[in-house]
């Protein structure tokens, strides 16, 4: 083990690539505008120059580090040449900051209080691009654009997909979609990614929150509300707590004080995708066909694979999201129980997810000409407007949920995070394939969260090889593997997001960040270990509604009310 | 060095080609490296003249690259062009010697010869695209023309607009 100086302390270098990482390490930070460990290093931004003898002011993002280095990051010079980098920076920027969504929420902002920038001494000279408002998700402003391509590795590294890239040169350098065409006209899945890595304003997601207190404000509207699982660990965030506790009994109390009148959870939802996907699952098993499944909640994997890969669309799990199941259920059932029509109740889900709300507008997802999920707002949007609301939110009392679709199971829950969907459909494989209690709920071989993960689960003297995936790109890569036939899988579960629905765009942006999400991905298993059922087939609701209106798992009410179908999106060229 | 008419590309029915087939051919001979690209997109430069978009997209198919990077490179270099360019494309030197010789004046005279609309690069009759460009590397001949890759030294307005007569009398007695 070799040792390096930082600001006079000897450091022990422990396998770092970068002088960045050894500094971080040491406890220093060091700003920095392109650089985020899940990606590539591409050292434009110079906000983490440092000065090392002998070799002078360098980029630590791109530097080695060197046994025996000496490293200052805080001498007069370094810091000039940071607030100059700076100064340079926001004068192409549009530093419209009170009207900015990302306003409070903002790197460059942030560096620029930090390191002191009062003015900037160079007049701006570019003329205003236009805004690209036309995305069901992604907004992009150009003019807050630093071209420091976190948005453009994002898509393209993790994603696989590569929506933007630079376009131009020098100084008409622009990030760009393909023909600077509108977003909704490329290959964007909604993931939002690229808005939640960007570190300014430059993309951000289509806000929402007027449509929802308009809904709540309508008296003709009965106001039904859903939460995903993943919002429960991560909202709390917002309101300084820490990230991974568990805070649903306030959020029910805050939507409650809003003005909602039911609060669902989206993980009872989850309990009947399990139910009816692990159905068809055995079903394809036992048949042979249409192996792999592919799992289908996560709606810019569903977009991924019809854009991309429609020849394997025959193995996409039938099933819709939970997002939608419930939907349809409020609609199609609750709305007869309840007595109040279909059009006059108004659905909003609160998701970790920005391509939910591109999934609630598809044309397939509707009852009686309205849409089973009228409106969808983020984990932030709702932060934002409770603090609108002006409600303390830590302090507040909790309140259980509604019922029927308020009754979960911890199997529901563990749908947030990356295996969660493969480990609930294994806790009711097992009990239908052996015919006996499952003692031990938890399959540890499905958790993780490394992007790509396999294994074989033996059932019944029956090997089921698993792949569980994070990040569109491992996506494609599965799939390249089962197409040169190097691979062979029973059940493919893909979330489009880092960690899987905790790590999604709606997240408080601190989703960027793999150790919180590493702590909201633990609130998940707390909470499944916490409640008193952890198999969705022991949910006594989900029972309950199967005796009363589906039937059986498969019926074909269950097939109108809860299966989908799938639309090849492949372009044409 | 190559004649005028020589360096003149196949004018008609290129883009009735299917842009697939053309595009694949390309393909075949380069490879699907990603380091195929430049060569490919210079090819098509070439068949077209210009990039348009269903070559951009065909090409980003075939090597397994998406749109916008195929777009962002030839958005980057300027030996490519997204807009049509004319038959015969001239490039007036602006560097520093051609500058300071007269290059401008040189320029003006052939935006008027060739009637070129102001703020377009491209006559509307597709037949002259006008470039300044920053240096040719032969400012011994300042102020340098070139006209499809032909080069033309010690340019006044009044040497030029003659060449552009005999370029367009040719045309019209072909047409």
């Amino acid at each position: 083990m070799g040792w390096l100086m930082v600001n006079g302390k000897s450091v022990t270098l422990n396998g770092e690539t970068s002088v960045l990482e050894v500094v971080r390490n040491a406890g220093v930070d060091i700003p920095t505008l392109c650089h985020h460990p899940d990606l590539s290093v591409y050292g434009a931004c110079r906000m983490c120059l440092v000065d090392i003898d002998g070799r002078g002011i360098v980029a630590a993002c791109h530097t080695p580090p060197e046994e025996g280095m000496v490293i200052r990051t805080n001498t007069a010079m370094v810091r000039r040449l940071r607030k100059m980098a700076l100064e340079l920076i926001l004068a192409r920027h549009d530093g419209e900051c009170t009207t900015c969504d990302r306003s409070g929420n903002c790197k460059l902002q942030e560096y620029a209080h930090r390191f002191g920038v009062d003015d900037v001494r160079f007049e701006r000279t570019e003329e205003r691009l236009p805004i690209d408002n036309s995305g069901v998700t992604v907004i992009r402003d150009p003019n807050k654009c630093i071209l420091c391509g976190e948005c453009v590795r994002m898509c393209g590294e993790l994603q696989g997909i590569g929506v933007l890239d630079f376009a131009h040169r020098g100084s008409d350098m622009v990030v760009s979609t393909a023909f600077n065409q509108d977003i909704r006209e490329t290959d964007c899945v909604n993931c939002g990614q690229c808005a939640a890595i960007c570190p300014t304003g430059a993309l951000t997601i289509r806000s929402q929150i007027q449509e929802a207190w308009d809904a709540i404000n309508d008296s003709t509207k009965t106001v039904v509300v859903q939460i995903a699982p993943a919002v429960r660990v991560a909202i709390g965030e917002e309101f300084n707590l820490p990230p991974g506790q568990s805070s649903m009994g306030q959020l029910v109390t805050a939507l409650r004080t809003m003005g909602v009148s039911k609060v669902f959870d989206t993980s009872f939802a989850a309990d009947i995708t399990v139910i009816e996907e692990t159905k068809e699952f055995i079903e394809r098993v036992q048949s042979g066909q249409n192996i792999p499944q592919f799992t289908s909640c996560c709606p810019a994997w569903v977009k991924y694979a019809e854009q991309f890969y429609p020849e394997y669309l025959d193995n996409l799990s039938s099933c819709r999201s939970p997002q939608q199941m419930l939907g349809s259920l409020v609609k199609k059932h609750y709305s007869k129980e309840l007595g109040i029509p279909a059009q006059d109740l108004f659905m909003i889900s609160i998701m970790p997810c920005t391509a939910k709300k591109f999934e609630a507008q598809r044309d397939e997802f509707t009852t009686d000409g309205a849409p089973d999920v009228d409106l969808v707002i983020t984990t932030q949007e709702l932060a934002r407007m409770i603090k609108e609301a002006g409600i303390d939110y830590p302090s507040l009392e909790e309140t259980p949920l509604d019922q029927p679709f308020g009754f979960v199971t911890g199997a529901g829950i563990i749908f947030g995070v990356t295996g969660g969907v493969s480990e609930a459909v294994l806790r009711q494989a097992y009990e239908i394939l052996t015919e006996q209690e499952l003692k031990d709920v938890v399959f540890s071989d499905v958790r993780g969260y490394e992007g790509l993960r396999s294994c074989e689960i033996v059932i019944n003297e029956m090997p089921i090889r698993l792949a569980v995936v994070n990040g569109l790109a491992n996506a494609k890569k599965v799939l390249e593997d089962m197409r040169a036939g190097k691979v062979h899988y029973h059940l493919v579960e893909v979330m489009a997001c880092p960690g899987g629905c905790i790590g999604g765009a709606g997240q408080p942006i601190t989703n960027v960040n793999r150790h919180v999400r590493y702590e909201r991905g633990a609130g998940l298993y707390r909470d499944d270990k916490r409640l008193p059922m952890h198999k969705s087939q022991q949910n006594p609701a989900v029972a309950a509604l199967y005796e009363n209106w589906l039937g059986y798992p498969g019926s074909k009410t269950a097939h109108e009310t809860l299966h989908t179908t799938y639309t090849c999106r492949k372009k044409s060229n | 060095m190559t004649t005028l008419e020589q360096s003149v590309v196949r004018d008609e029915g290129l883009n009735t080609i299917n842009v697939d087939d053309n595009v694949a051919a390309a393909v075949k001979r380069y490879g699907t490296n990603q380091s195929a690209l430049i060569p490919i997109l210079q090819e098509m430069q070439e068949q077209y003249r210009y990039l348009p978009k269903d070559v951009l997209n065909s090409v980003a198919e075939a090597l397994q690259l998406s749109p916008a990077t195929v777009y962002g490179v030839a958005t980057f270099y300027a030996q490519f062009s997204l807009e049509p360019k004319g038959k015969y494309v001239i490039k007036v030197c602006d560097g520093t010697a051609c500058h300071v010789r007269g290059s401008l004046p040189v320029y003006e005279a052939i935006c008027e010869r060739v009637g070129l609309e102001k703020g377009k690069s491209t006559t509307k009759n597709r037949r002259y695209t006008i470039e300044t460009v920053s240096c040719l590397g032969a400012c011994g001949l300042a102020p340098v023309v070139t006209i499809n890759d032909k080069v033309y030294g010690q340019m006044t307005p009044q040497a030029i607009v003659m060449i552009l007569d005999m370029l367009e009398e040719e045309e019209t007695s072909h047409a």
